[in-house]
C-alpha cells in the first residue's frame, strides 16, 4: 500500500504523507489562498458529505488505519490466530525478536534485496524510457510490449523464470554450450543465487512500471538543453549524465523510494522460486515471508510475535523513506 | 544537409531499433518461450541442447491435461469473481468519496483527507497479521468476502478521482445549480463524465491487482474450491501432479493471456492518460 502512496502522489500531483518532498513555496501559496467556495456548499445539509464518503471512510478506517494501531497492541501480547491468548506480555516479543537469528537473517535478506534491486530499478527504467521516448514508427508496439511483464501476474511469471533458470533450463544450456561454465549454475538451490535470481525477476517485472514514470518526467526536460549540449560536443552518454539525469532527479528519488519499499515487501518471488520453505531451510526468507511463517499458521502461529516483527518491518520501511528523503533534499541544496 | 549528417542519423536510427529489439527479446522473450514450450508435443525436447524455440509437433494436449488435473475452470471463475467484486467497489465508492473530497466547504474534509494519507503509510505486509485476526474475528476467513473486504476501497483511488473532479471549474457547478440540478444530478451529468479517464485507470489498476494478488488470498483461503488462479497455479507447480513441465507452463500461460488481452485492448486509453499527465 505504501507503494500506492507514491503512485497516488504521482497520479494526483498531491503531496503524500511523510515520504514525498513538499515543494515549500507552492504548497504555502496553495493553502493560504483557498479557491473560492462554490455556492453549492451553502445549500448542503451538514451530513450529506458524510453520506458520500461513509463507505470509503469506514473501510479505509477499519482496514487501513486501525490495523496498524492494533498491530502495535498485539505486539505486546501472546495472541494466537483464531483467538486465544491475548494476555499482556510487555516487551517479551521484542526481546525474543532481538535474539532471534531467523529474524536477523530475514532482515539481512530484505535489506540485501533492496540494496541490489534499487540501483537497477532507478537506472535501467530511465534508460528504457529514454529509448522509447522519441516517437519513431512502431514505438507504440514497443511501449506496450515492454509493459507486458508488468501486467502479467507474478505467480505465472515466477513459474516462467523457474523454468528458465532450472538446472537444464535454457539459460544454463546456453551458457554451457558457449562454454562459459562446465556444470549448471544452481540458481534456485544456492541461497544467495536464489535471492539474486528473485531480484532479477523483480527488476525484470518492474522495468515497464517505472519506465512509465520516467516517460512523463522526460516530457518536462527542456529540448533546447539537449541541443545546447550537443553543440558543445557532448555525446549521447554525456547528454544522459548532464542533461537527462539532472532533469529527472526528483523522479529518480521517487522511483528509488518506491522500489525500495517494494523490495521490503517481496514474498511471492521467493515463495515460487524457492519453494514453500523459502529456500533451503528457510535461508532465503524475507521479512514478510518470516512474518507469515511465524504468525499465520493456524495451529502453531504466534500472532503477538508476528506483530512485533511487523512493527520492525514498518520501522524499516519508514526509515528507508525518510533516509531517501533526506538524501534527496540534501542534493537539492 | 551534408552526407555525414544523414549517415549519422540513419546510424542513430538503426542503433535505436537494434536496442529496442534487444529489450523486446528480454521483456517478451521469456513469455514467448513459455508459450511455445507449452505447445510442445511429448516428442519435442523442452530443455537441453536439442530443444528448439518453436515446437516441431505443436499440440494443445498440455492445456487439456491441466484442466483435467486441477479444477482450472473453478480457479478462473474464482479469480473473475474477485476481480469483478474489487473493480466494482474500487470504482463506485472511491468515486463518491473523491467527488465529495473535491467539494469545498464541509466540516471534516480535512480529517477525511488525513485518514486517507495515513492509511497509505502502512505497507500491507506490516499490517496483515492484524488484518488476519480482524477477518477471523468477523468469521470471514476462508471466504471471498474475507479476501475482498480489506482491499475493497483504496485511498489512492479516492485521490485519483478527487484530482479529476477538482479539474472541473466551480462556475460549471454554479451554472448547473442555477438550472435547478440537485447534487446527484450534478454529480451524474457534470462531474462523472469529466472523471472518465481517471476511472479507466482505476479499473485497469484494480483488475490487475486483484488478478495478481497472491499473499493475502493465500493467507485467507484454505478450501481449494475457493482458490484463485494464482493460488491454484502455485499449488499445481508445487505438487507432484505436474511431472510434465508442459502442464505447469500451460497453466501459467492461461493466467497471463486474459490480463494481457485486457491490457492491449485498453492500452490506448492507458498511454493517452500517461501522456496527458494522469501519471505525473
Amino acid at each position: 500500500m505504501t507503494t500506492d502512496v507514491l503512485a497516488g502522489t504521482l497520479a494526483t500531483g498531491e503531496p503524500a504523507a511523510g515520504v514525498t518532498r513538499r515543494s515549500r513555496t507552492s504548497s504555502r501559496t496553495r493553502s493560504r489562498r483557498p479557491r473560492p467556495t462554490s455556492g453549492a456548499a451553502l445549500y448542503r445539509p451538514w451530513w450529506t458529505p458524510w453520506l458520500w464518503v461513509a463507505p470509503a471512510l469506514v473501510v479505509i478506517g477499519v482496514f487501513g488505519v486501525f490495523p496498524f494501531l492494533n498491530t502495535i497492541v498485539l505486539s505486546f501480547t501472546d495472541a494466537r490466530p483464531l483467538g486465544g491468548g491475548g494476555d499482556w506480555v510487555g516487551m517479551d516479543n521484542y526481546s525474543r525478536m532481538v535474539a532471534d537469528p531467523a529474524f536477523w537473517l530475514a532482515v539481512r535478506n530484505s535489506v540485501l534485496y533492496a540494496v541490489v534491486a534499487v540501483p537497477l530499478l532507478v537506472v535501467l527504467p530511465l534508460m528504457l524510457a529514454q529509448l522509447v521516448y522519441k516517437k519513431v514508427p512502431a514505438i507504440g508496439f514497443f511501449r506496450t510490449a515492454f509493459y507486458a511483464p508488468v501486467v502479467a501476474s507474478m505467480v505465472a511469471v515466477a513459474l516462467v523464470w523457474q523454468n528458465l533458470v532450472s538446472e537444464n533450463g535454457p539459460i544454463n544450456t546456453a551458457l554451457q554450450q558457449v562454454g562459459i561454465i562446465d556444470s549448471p549454475i544452481p540458481f534456485l538451490s544456492d541461497t544467495t543465487l536464489l535471492l539474486l535470481t528473485a531480484v532479477a525477476l523483480t527488476v525484470w517485472k518492474g522495468l515497464g512500471w517505472y519506465m512509465i514514470f520516467y516517460l512523463s518526467a522526460l516530457a518536462s526536460v527542456p529540448k533546447d538543453l539537449y541541443e545546447a549540449a550537443s553543440l558543445d560536443g557532448a555525446g549521447t552518454f554525456r547528454q544522459f549524465v548532464h542533461v537527462t539525469v539532472p532533469g529527472v532527479r526528483l523522479t529518480m528519488l521517487l522511483v528509488g523510494i518506491m522500489s525500495g519499499i517494494g523490495s521490503l515487501r517481496v514474498f511471492t518471488e521467493i515463495y515460487i522460486l524457492g519453494g514453500a520453505t523459502g529456500g533451503v531451510g528457510g535461508q532465503a526468507r524475507t521479512l514478510p515471508f518470516y512474518i507469515r511463517d511465524v504468525a499465520l499458521d493456524p495451529i502453531a502461529g504466534n500472532v503477538g510475535y508476528g506483530a512485533a516483527i511487523s512493527v520492525a518491518l514498518f520501522v524499516l520501511t519508514i526509515g528507508l523513506a525518510v533516509a531517501s528523503h533526506k538524501l534527496g533534499s540534501k542534493e537539492e541544496d | 544537409m551534408t552526407w555525414w549528417r544523414t549517415r549519422g542519423r540513419t546510424r542513430a536510427l538503426v542503433t535505436r531499433y537494434v536496442l529496442l529489439l534487444v529489450v523486446l527479446a528480454i521483456s517478451v522473450g521469456p513469455l514467448l518461450w513459455q508459450f511455445f514450450s507449452s505447445l510442445k508435443g511429448p516428442q519435442d525436447a523442452l530443455y537441453g541442447s536439442s530443444a528448439t524455440f518453436f515446437p516441431e509437433h505443436p499440440t494443445f494436449a498440455a492445456y487439456q491435461t491441466v484442466f483435467e488435473q486441477v479444477p482450472m475452470g473453478t480457479y478462473i471463475r474464482n479469480s473473475l469473481i474477485m476481480c469483478l467484486l474489487t473493480v466494482f467497489s474500487q470504482v463506485v465508492f472511491p468515486t463518491l468519496a473523491g467527488y465529495m473530497l473535491s467539494r469545498q466547504g464541509w466540516r471534516g474534509r480535512g480529517i477525511f483527507y488525513w485518514v486517507l494519507i495515513i492509511s497509505m503509510m502502512f505497507p500491507f505486509e506490516s499490517i496483515m497479521v492484524s488484518l488476519y485476526t480482524q477477518i477471523t474475528d468477523l468469521g470471514l476467513d476462508d471466504s471471498f468476502i474475507g479476501v475482498w473486504l480489506p482491499g475493497a476501497i483504496s485511498a489512492v483511488n479516492v485521490l485519483i478521482t478527487r484530482a479529476a473532479f477538482s479539474a472541473v471549474p466551480n462556475e460549471v457547478e454554479d451554472a448547473a445549480m442555477l438550472d435547478g440540478a440537485g447534487e446527484l444530478r450534478r454529480f451524474w451529468k457534470v462531474y462523472l463524465p469529466a472523471a472518465r479517464g481517471a476511472m479507466v485507470v482505476v479499473v485497469i489498476n484494480s483488475f490487475i491487482a486483484a488478478w495478481d494478488d497472491f499473499l493475502w488470498p493465500f493467507i485467507v483461503l484454505r478450501s481449494e474450491e475457493l482458490y484463485t488462479l494464482s493460488l491454484g497455479l502455485s499449488r499445481l507447480a508445487a505438487s507432484s501432479l505436474s511431472y510434465d513441465p508442459r502442464v505447469t507452463m500451460a497453466g501459467s500461460i492461461i493466467a497471463i493471456v486474459p490480463i494481457l488481452v485486457l491490457f492491449v485492448a485498453l492500452q490506448r486509453h492507458f498511454f493517452k492518460g500517461v501522456e496527458s499527465g494522469a501519471v505525473k
